[in-house]
């Protein structure tokens, strides 16, 4: 018995109980819609995450100070986390440094016109800031090294602020109050979206002497050097990135006067980040493969089952063929490849139902899916080998009938 | 006629007992018979006389506990099942009491079905529907061709069983109690049926227990306890040259 007559018996005895055969791979349709479905929902987060780290820009090196230091504090920079002076002896001090970009925050009430506004995050930075952290102005331009120097009353706001300040309205050239003093508007981020719980379109970025002259004046700052938040160091060369961390911090350690066991400072670099996040994608995405697994291994369950129900009513059929010259083997492969047929016609249509699944998911959801190529692979040789496992009883039950019992069946 | 006949079946102290030791059962007790080419027998007994436990051998169903069979001309006494439905394959037709064809399959798909399972690959694939479509001809039914066996009735059932038992051109035709589902009339159409294709050279063994389907028959064998009681030749079934019924 040639393959082609095989597969033409059983695709036969699949048509001939069509609810029966869909019931069957019902199991199977389910667990390869969910592998791929599950997947493509875990791989989406994952790469939305990603993206949205990459996009604060890529080869950065985030510092900044610890607040847990206690204890008395010796010498003249000692104890004061970072201050704006480490970010200009980064610059100027450690090699492989495209960029060194300083950031101080604050939260302020802005007003402009009838709306008001509060706790509004204000982000003091360098005209560089932009660059540094792959962000786009709208409209309008991002303030200058003018504007730093002279530490001019300028803002420019996030997308989000922009349209809840002043709607439709263009706000180039508008005045908003922020906490006690005025500001001219002279630019308009473009839309960012949220990075982590940082939502960057509802933010007001101000020069960073600015914000330091009078938002956050420091009364130690004459002697101490200014404080700030965070300083970015973009690196020329990313394979260097190690290297670069080390010197940076042995910078700091030296200026800080801290031992390397307790730094008052944490470096933290974009791979970090993404590490973290992986490791908490990948236990997620490891469980929801455990169940798909499982509900696979049902599916399979469920076409022996009905495997051996159908050897059962057929009995008088299998002794037939074997009267007319089926041998056990001939028997045994019309059952092992009914079986294989239907977790395969159940895993082709599960691919479909998965790959569509997640489509709607991505279109209509909020979440991001992307479904992976080897996933789909993955669901359907699976689905053919719980097949080939859970076939395997019942085909071999078949092939051992005895044809004088077989046809004797009632 | 061809008067020097071959012979099919020649069997010699067939002996089958089924169990162990002392609850063994001896179901056929040193049976020795022959068919020759183109004979029509019947094999009679009452039930547990041993003549479905013969069938079943002589049909290479089964084998033998001791004892020889001889199937034209060849030893099948102790093959294995692989070897035995490949005899049963290109040897062997079977007409069963309840037609046993498969549901929801047409009538030209039942009767290819032993090609199917044909390793001597005699005919092509594309030869198979053309071969079907005469053999359901030559029993009648050429109209019915593409019916189910739930569209046709018990005779149109069996004929098409008759036409699936003839498409690998067997040496015999095994016959259990063909006529044993069917009322009276279709019952002797089938018998005439039978009666046609033995005029055109079949061996026919037909296991029955009903004596009008025996006198169809030139030899009656007569089986009781296992062993052949007596053999009853119908004088006027013999040597008939073409009688056509």
């Amino acid at each position: 018995m040639n393959i082609t007559e095989v597969l033409r018996i059983s695709w036969e005895a699949i048509g001939k109980n069509k609810v029966r055969s869909l019931l069957t791979m019902l199991g199977i349709i389910i667990g390869v819609a969910a592998v791929i479905m599950m997947i493509a929902v875990s791989n989406g987060t994952a790469s939305a995450i990603a993206s949205q780290i990459t996009s604060l820009g890529s080869n950065l090196i985030f510092i900044s100070p610890n607040f847990t230091r206690n204890g008395p504090q010796t010498g003249a920079e000692a104890g004061t986390g970072l201050v704006f002076t480490d970010a200009a002896a980064i610059e100027q001090q450690v090699p492989n440094v495209a960029g060194v970009s300083v950031e101080q925050g604050t939260t302020e009430t802005v007003k402009a016109g009838a709306v008001s506004l509060s706790s509004i995050n204000i982000l003091g930075s360098l005209p560089d800031f932009p660059t540094v952290r792959d962000m786009k102005v709208a409209s309008g331009s991002y303030f200058t090294q003018s504007d730093q120097d002279h530490k001019t009353k300028v803002a420019v706001l996030g997308s989000g602020l922009a349209q809840q300040l002043f709607g439709t309205a263009d706000p180039i050239g508008q005045t908003v109050q922020v906490g006690n003093f005025y500001l001219d508007v002279v630019g308009v981020m473009a839309p960012k979206g949220m990075v982590g719980d940082v939502d960057y379109d509802a933010r007001l970025y101000l020069p960073l002497s600015t914000v330091l002259q009078y938002y956050t004046p420091s009364q130690f700052a004459r002697f101490l050097g200014q404080r700030v938040r965070t300083i970015y160091v973009t690196v020329s060369d990313p394979k260097k990135m190690n290297d670069t961390i080390d010197q940076i911090t042995l910078l700091l350690e030296q200026r800080h006067k801290v031992s390397a066991t307790a730094p008052d400072f944490t470096i933290t670099t974009q791979q970090n980040i993404i590490t973290t996040q992986e490791s908490t994608t990948a236990a997620f995405r490891n469980l929801l493969a455990w169940v798909a697994g499982i509900s696979l291994i049902v599916g399979g369950i469920g076409i022996m089952n009905i495997m051996l129900v159908s050897v059962t009513e057929r009995t008088r059929e299998i002794g037939l063929r074997q009267s007319v010259g089926a041998t056990p083997n001939d028997i045994r492969w019309q059952f092992l490849s009914e079986a294989l047929l239907l977790s395969v016609i159940g895993g082709l249509i599960g691919i479909l139902v998965g790959v569509g699944g997640s489509w709607i998911f991505g279109a209509v959801g909020t979440m991001k899916t992307v479904v992976a190529p080897s996933s789909i692979f993955l669901a359907f040789f699976s689905a053919a080998a719980v097949g080939a496992f859970f076939g395997y009883y019942p085909a071999n039950q078949a092939a051992q009938l005895d044809p004088i019992d077989a046809l004797r069946h009632e | 006629m061809n008067t020097t006949r071959s012979t099919v079946i020649a069997t010699r102290e067939l002996t089958k007992t089924y169990g162990m030791g002392e609850a063994s059962v001896i179901a056929l007790d040193h049976v020795s018979l022959e068919v020759k080419s183109g004979e029509m027998v019947a094999i009679m007994g009452p039930s547990g006389s041993g003549k479905s436990t013969l069938m079943n051998i002589l049909g290479c169903l089964s084998t033998p506990t001791s004892g020889e069979y001889v199937l034209d001309g060849e030893d099948v006494s102790n093959l294995d099942k692989i070897q035995l439905a490949a005899i049963r394959n290109t040897k062997i037709g079977y007409i069963f009491q309840s037609y046993n064809l498969l549901p929801r399959t047409t009538a030209l798909r039942n009767v290819i079905l032993p090609l199917v399972y044909d390793r001597t690959r005699k005919h092509p694939r594309e030869k198979w529907e053309e071969l079907a479509e005469q053999m359901l001809e030559a029993v009648g039914l050429g109209d019915r061709m593409d019916h189910q066996p739930q569209e046709l009735s018990g005779g149109q059932q069996q004929r098409v069983a008759i036409a699936r038992a003839l498409i690998t051109d067997p040496v015999m035709i095994i016959a259990d109690e063909p006529t044993g589902n069917l009322d009276s009339h279709s019952g002797e159409e089938i018998m005439k049926l039978l009666l046609k294709l033995h005029d055109q050279g079949a061996t026919i063994v037909i296991v029955t227990h009903d004596p009008v389907v025996a006198q169809y028959t030139e030899r009656v064998i007569h089986l009781r306890d296992g062993h052949i009681d007596t053999v009853v030749h119908n004088a006027k079934n013999l040597h008939k040259e073409s009688t056509a019924i």
